[in-house]
């Protein structure tokens, strides 16, 4: 079983967003970037199903500008067998992003594809559910426990107020929740050995048509600032001030 | 042309975050129509007809509806879009996994969890964790909408007189097959529409002491408990009492966060939170630069003392 892994680059967990100068995006130029966290989840699991037996080759695509692979060396070193960077300068939205991966899923034929459950950027949490249609494949989404055996997928998957198991057939699509698992750390040999694999480049045009309606971002700002607040000398004042707010009795 | 909004159903009936989705349908303007999907609908289809804003609500009885399946619920959703300019639903786990596996099928624009509508086919909507807005438009035609169900006001659950009507069910898909749910049972109400919540990061230590601490002033408060990642991860507190971009997003009127350092995404979850308090005993901790009031405090201590101090 072949699986493919859906791999984003974007600002780093840790960095401090802000809105670019011309309020039309994220300031991004000095900015650390990193694999998107909820991917690495997606990753992780992948690679110990090829570890345990379950699936033969993990391949992990990632889609934008040439500095993507620095995030598809790090999913090599994490365990990927095979990389593949869809070339394209162009911001790609979900749905088009749906429709890349269906062009590689019909190119490589994988029995599952793993992603995040959304990027940590836009947020939109839609990719996985929007290619899973396409191939009119099952789908399971938030997943915290994934196990794979005669063909089917037990997935655990995270909901409001608790959590449900489904059991799709395969081939299927499941996006990750940061619960599945704890990606591991990369040490240096994996890094090394993650140099010697292959990291194709496909240009986006070659997989034929791949439009998709989009939004336009108008504009990114940062909320309205809370008023500021007041450090409390002990818990009198603290009941005190509250009651004044008429939020506590 | 009308609105389709997507009814979630629970044991309990329609939920709430239905209500607030309805709220804003209604601010889209044009007629609001609410598709009920799932099984043994009768007596909801009761409780919908008296929901205020609807002018029809349309019935899907049938077996593969009843656990929310998006496989089974897709093929209805795309027979009904095309006869409506929006399709809306709430951003619970249930609409986010729903409503772009149909935007798919329908090649229609999706704009997920937005929490402000701005005119017909603009809209804000949190990225970064809630720590940026963006204001996106979406092209002409059929659009398909997740609203954030704390920033809309639920529409009433009395008052209304919608048409009810039977539609036929589409069958099952037979791709994924619903095996089991477990939902957390608890005293307290829902993390998501509690209207006071407190809660506990990684410093508690374990599970019993984050019980033990919370648990007695959440009673007294009436407040539903939420819990940082940290403390979720170290098996502190259940999966579902996260706070934030992993978890759950809340309005409460008052927060109450004890030794919580104020990571970017929990902050991105408790912003819209009417009155923040952070108790933390480390005086730079980030969650004091959101919070409205501030004690720089050992949380053992504070938590004895407020609970004393609400008795008098
Ligand atoms: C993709 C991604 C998504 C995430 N989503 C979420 C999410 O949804 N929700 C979430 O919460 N986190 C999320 N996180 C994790 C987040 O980045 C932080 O790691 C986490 O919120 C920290 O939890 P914490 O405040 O309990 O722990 P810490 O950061 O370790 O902070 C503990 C705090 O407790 C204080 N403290 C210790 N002892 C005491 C005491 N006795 N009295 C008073 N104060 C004390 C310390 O001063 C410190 O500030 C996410 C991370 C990633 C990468």
């Amino acid at each position: 079983m072949k699986i493919l892994v859906g791999i984003k680059r974007v600002v780093d967990y840790q960095v401090t967003v802000r809105p670019a100068a011309d309020g039309k995006g994220v300031e991004t130029a000095g900015v650390k970037m990193s694999i998107n966290p909820f991917d690495e989840n997606a990753l992780e699991a992948a690679v110990r199903l090829k570890e345990a037996g379950v699936a033969t080759e993990v391949l992990a695509v990632a889609i934008g500008s040439a500095a993507n692979q620095d995030v598809l060396r790090h999913a090599l070193a994490m365990g990927a067998d095979r990389a593949l960077l869809v070339e394209t300068d162009a911001v790609v939205q979900p749905l088009q992003t749906a429709k890349i991966y269906r062009a590689l899923v019909e190119r490589e034929a994988p029995q599952l594809v793993m992603t995040g459950k959304q990027a940590i950027d836009d947020d939109a949490a839609e990719t996985a559910q929007m290619l899973a249609a396409l191939l009119a494949w099952p789908q399971a989404t938030f997943a915290s426990s994934v196990q794979i055996s005669d063909g089917k997928a037990t997935v655990v998957r995270e909901i409001d107020g608790g959590q449900e198991t489904l059991q799709l057939a395969l081939p299927a699509v499941i996006s990750a929740d940061l619960r599945l698992n704890e990606p591991r750390f990369i040490k240096l040999p994996a890094l090394m050995m993650a140099k010697k694999k292959l990291l194709e480049n496909i240009a986006l045009a070659e997989l034929g048509d791949t439009a998709a309606p989009s939004l336009t971002l108008l504009n990114v700002a940062e909320p309205p600032p809370r008023k500021a607040g007041r450090i409390l000398n002990n818990v009198a004042e603290l009941v005190a001030a509250l009651r004044a707010e008429k939020v506590l009795p | 042309m009308s609105i389709l909004v997507i009814a979630e159903i629970d044991s309990h009936g329609i939920k709430a975050a239905t209500r607030s989705a309805i709220t804003a349908a209604g601010q889209l303007g044009g007629d609001v129509h609410l598709l009920l999907a799932g099984s043994d609908l009768e007596g909801i289809a009761l409780q919908a007809k008296s929901i205020k804003g609807l002018s029809k609500i349309l019935v899907a009885d049938a077996a593969e509806y009843a656990n929310g399946i998006a496989e089974n619920l897709t093929p209805l959703l795309v027979k009904l879009a095309p006869g409506y300019s929006t399709v809306l639903a709430a951003a619970t786990s249930f609409g986010k996994n729903l409503l772009p596996r149909a935007a798919a099928l329908l090649d229609a624009a999706m704009v997920s969890e937005v929490t402000q509508i701005i005119g017909e086919r603009t809209f804000v909507r949190p990225i970064y964790a809630g720590n940026l807005n963006a204001t996106v438009t979406a092209p002409a035609g059929l659009a398909l909408i997740t609203i954030r169900q704390t920033v809309f006001e639920a529409v009433a659950e009395t008052g209304g007189d919608g048409a009810v009507e039977s539609i036929a069910a589409t069958g099952d898909a037979g791709k994924a097959q619903f095996i089991s749910r477990e939902l957390a049972v608890s005293d307290r109400p829902e993390l998501a529409s509690a209207k006071v919540v407190i809660s506990g990061g990684r410093s508690l230590g374990s599970k019993e002491i984050f019980h033990d601490t919370l648990e007695p002033l959440a009673a007294q408060l009436g407040a539903a408990i939420g819990a940082t990642r940290a403390a979720v991860d170290s098996g502190m507190a259940p999966n579902d009492a996260q706070v934030g971009q992993t978890g759950t997003v809340i309005a409460p009127d008052l927060y109450i966060a004890f030794g919580v350092s104020g990571a970017a995404q929990h902050v991105g979850g408790i912003k819209d939170a009417k009155v923040i308090v952070a108790v933390n005993h480390d005086a730079e901790a980030p969650i004091f630069k959101v919070a409205d009031y501030g004690l720089v405090a050992d949380l053992f201590d504070v938590v004895p003392e407020l609970s004393a101090a609400l008795k008098q």
